[in-house]
């Protein structure tokens, strides 16, 4: 299971890579492994402001729905429109192509509530 | 691995779209050794009980379909009722001797069907009639010598079962068994020599395409595993999980227990009347089936194809028709044969028309389907 150093992770295993003032948001290699073959992506509407752990986008397998989270709070600036006609991207490349959104972050200082990826391991087992 | 009627069963080996496809395009292999095996077989003193058809006579009591229709050989879909008419398990009856028959039944209604199985022969009660009335040995044989007219036994922890599926079933027999051997006809079940034992081959399957399924003693399970993988290398065999059985089977609005089928549905609101022989005089639930036949059921199972590309539907979600709530999805997924949104719910009678058009709300947002003929999934000519 491939888990990049460089990036911060929620328990909810969504993954967080820091552009300047945005984050840009995924779906970790293990839970697109346990999701199975993604097969639609409901995205977030752009200028959305979301709250920390509200649902804001839905990834669905072939098994079932599943709710994707805001990672801290934050404006929604841009949304992974290649991912309607291929979603198959969040599995192929969880960390690449197959990104979901992208915030505008209210504060900085939220992103130290996440994990780190030796803390997202051990969470996975 | 996720826990399923009481065994782990693997969602997916590799992935639901390819091993769905390895099924629809060359082959494909599931263990199916969590299902449960029921022998029944008439007791020796069965002719002076039941007469020569004891086993026969006593599964036509219990068991929707006839079991009368049956010769040595041949299997048949059928249903387990409460007095109710309330599904309690689909299963398939195999007649594999003269008097001796083989029940093959969902693993998570097992325990369930085999104490309802055993109360009943115990009780040596008739169906449809209370404690008071004459019993079942009574009304067949006219004495109370002997109140048991048949054996019920389990073989599920002895036994284990694989289904092979795709159109490459043939060459894969063939593969396994020898060139000599003649695959069985649709719906028999023959014995073959493997190895050393033998295995019983039947031709029957959940998945819309030519298979078999293939029941063998507990210690083969391995070998005999090993080996349908091994031989099948060369047709593109991939081992598939239950994520792939359940698109297989809902593109062929094969109904799942459990989903479209339980206690409070019966076989006619599933639209699966034809496994059902009212003109049996007496079995487990036929009066109450009567009793919906006759005012006609108030809901119907109905498979529906979404009209727009869009979120899959799924179990439980609201089916609307002009902004009235009028069912339930019961099953529901993307097909990976059409890349497209389908489903079977039930829906208020009056809209199980096909052609009918219903929302289906995903979300707290409504999307367009159309009530559609079964089954959903047709193979493209060859």
């Amino acid at each position: 299971m491939i888990i990049p150093d460089d990036l911060l992770y929620t328990e909810s295993h969504e993954w967080i890579k820091r552009e300047g003032e945005n984050i840009r948001v995924g779906i970790t290699d293990h839970a697109q492994s346990e999701l199975t073959d993604v097969v639609y992506v409901e995205l977030p509407k752009l200028e959305r402001q979301v709250n920390p752990k509200e649902p804001i986008a839905v990834v669905e397998s072939v098994k079932a729905a599943s709710d994707i989270y805001a990672p801290v709070k934050g404006t929604v600036v841009e949304a992974n429109k290649a991912l309607e006609a291929d979603p198959g991207l969040i599995n192929r490349e969880p960390y690449g192509q197959g990104w979901i959104f992208v915030l505008k972050i209210e504060n900085p200082d939220d992103l130290k509530n996440l994990k780190d990826a030796s803390a997202y391991k051990t969470q996975i087992g | 691995m996720v826990p399923f009627g009481g065994w782990l069963m693997p969602v997916q080996y590799t992935s639901i779209l390819e091993e769905h496809q390895a099924v629809r395009n060359n082959v494909g292999v599931f263990d199916i050794s969590h299902m449960g095996q029921f022998i029944v077989a008439a007791t020796p003193s069965s002719h002076r009980v039941g007469g020569t058809g004891a086993a026969a006579t006593w599964l036509n009591s219990m068991l929707t379909n006839n079991v009368d229709k049956l010769n040595v050989g041949v299997g048949q879909y059928t249903f387990l009722l409460n007095e109710r008419g309330g599904i309690i398990d689909d299963l398939i009856v195999y007649r594999i001797d003269e008097q001796k028959y083989l029940l093959v039944v969902n693993a998570a209604r097992a325990d369930e069907d085999f104490a309802w199985l055993q109360n009943h022969l115990k009780e040596g009660r008739s169906p449809d009639r209370p404690s008071g009335g004459r019993s079942f040995a009574e009304a067949t044989a006219g004495n109370l010598e002997t109140a048991v007219p048949c054996t019920l036994a389990t073989r599920t922890a002895d036994f284990g079962a694989v289904a092979i599926q795709g159109p490459q079933t043939m060459a894969l027999f063939r593969a396994l068994f020898g060139k000599d051997i003649e695959l069985p006809a649709r719906n028999h079940i023959i014995d073959v020599p493997f190895d050393t034992a033998n295995v019983s081959v039947a031709r029957t399957g959940y998945t819309g395409e030519d298979g078999i399924e293939i029941f063998f003693p507990a210690n083969d399970a391995v070998k005999f595993w090993s080996a349908t993988l091994e031989r099948g290398k060369p047709l593109g065999i991939k081992p598939c999980g239950l994520g792939a059985r359940d698109t297989l089977r809902l593109e062929m609005c094969y109904p799942l227990n459990g989903s479209d089928l339980s206690v409070e549905r019966n076989p006619i609101e599933a639209g699966l009347g034809f496994f059902v022989d009212l003109a049996k005089p007496d079995f487990v639930g036929r009066d109450a089936l009567l009793k919906t036949k006759e005012t006609g059921p108030g809901e119907k199972l109905v498979p529906f194809r979404m009209k727009e590309k869009g979120p899959p539907p799924r179990p439980h979600y609201a089916v609307f028709c002009n902004g009235e709530r009028i069912g339930e999805v019961t099953s529901g997924t993307l097909s990976p044969s059409l890349n497209w949104g389908i489903g079977m719910a039930y829906v208020s009678s009056a809209h199980a028309k096909i052609g009918a058009d219903i929302d289906i709300e995903i979300r707290a947002q409504k999307f367009p389907a159309t009530v559609e003929k079964k089954p959903l999934y047709r193979k493209p000519a060859s």
